[in-house]
């Protein structure tokens, strides 16, 4: 019985990433196919866009179940910013808004059984990451000037520390996209593939299974709580960021 | 060595770097408890701070858990 559970082929737990073509273009050599990536990408952006659409339809003073829910985000959104950047931090707030919103939609969406987990793909988040990463460098020289550098001199360091301290600063500085895009994608990665190791354990075991599937349900929930933890971290850096490249020290 | 041995291997032995991440962890939450403790007024602020911070330790634990997932099926 345990193993005809598993059928005729036999099935990673990575298989759930695939990238499959739904509508093959091709331009000039380059793939550009609608892939089931992007095609979760519209979905997610679609669901945004209806949520805050209907939500701020009808503005009333005491808001509605929609209204209630997407200034909840707004309100979120708009605090992370006020903590962490302060004033100056308000004309970000679209960018960081969109970011959250876009990184929360596809980890939640991936959550649904069958569907397609867009950020645990690196490609995906390596992009995002290297859009905060050339824009906070950008935003800091475009403020500072050459006085951009002194962000990694640290303050109040000897100047005979400096020659150590200058190249741990400047590596620790480049290696902010990609941290920033691991960090994402492997949390995504690792809580979808570890969920799939233990809802095969549930077949396998038979009537035992009972205990993996109570644990696949809890691990569920943890995993809800990633993919929410995730957007707000990925959000709360980008503001960090933000901010020194603002503020420097 | 049988390369399927030597992947099985590696992977334990990529894994292993999750000690760490645990260690991270509890440390992470016993001082929100700690802090919670002396002062409860704090707690929601404390508690957005360690959210951040399990989160980055968790990354760590899930560098290894990639590494090891590369090994296996990669």
């Amino acid at each position: 019985m345990a193993t005809d559970t598993h059928g005729g082929e036999k099935h990673s737990p990575l298989e759930q990433f695939e990238i499959k073509e739904l509508i093959p273009i091709e331009i000039g050599g380059n793939d550009i196919s609608f892939t089931n990536s992007a095609l979760m990408m519209v979905i997610a952006v679609a669901l945004i866009v209806l949520l805050m659409v209907v939500g701020t339809r009808k503005q009333a003073m005491i808001p509605g179940r929609w209204q209630a829910i997407a200034e909840m985000f707004y309100e979120f959104v708009a605090n992370l910013i006020r903590d962490t950047v302060g004033n100056e931090g308000r004309k970000y707030f679209p960018f960081i808004f969109t970011l959250f919103m876009f990184i929360l939609f596809g980890n939640m969406l991936g959550m649904v059984p069958y569907s397609f987990t867009f950020t645990s793909h690196i490609a995906v988040t390596f992009a995002m990451a290297m859009v905060v990463f050339l824009g906070v460098t950008i935003l800091g020289f475009a403020k500072h000037g050459l006085h951009f550098f002194s962000l990694f001199v640290p303050p109040g360091v000897p100047i005979w520390m400096w020659p150590l301290m200058i190249p741990i600063e400047v590596i620790s500085y480049l290696s902010r996209p990609i941290s920033l895009a691991m960090r994402l994608f492997a949390n995504m990665l690792a809580g979808h593939t570890l969920l799939k190791v233990f809802a095969g354990f549930v077949p396998a075991l038979g009537a035992a299974g009972i205990l993996p599937l109570a644990f696949v349900g809890a691990l569920t929930g943890l995993e809800m709580l990633i993919a929410f933890l995730q957007a707000y971290v990925f959000a709360i850096l980008t503001c960090l960021y933000i901010n020194d490249a603002l503020h420097l020290h | 060595m049988e390369l399927a041995a030597a992947k099985l291997i590696g992977a334990g032995l990529a894994v292993i770097g999750v000690i760490g991440a645990g260690i991270g962890i509890g440390n992470v939450f016993s001082a929100f408890i700690t802090a919670v403790g002396r002062n409860p007024a704090a707690r929601d602020q404390v508690f957005t701070m360690t959210m951040l911070g399990f989160a980055l330790v968790e990354a760590i634990a899930l560098f290894a858990l990639v590494i090891a997932l590369i090994i296996l099926f990669g």
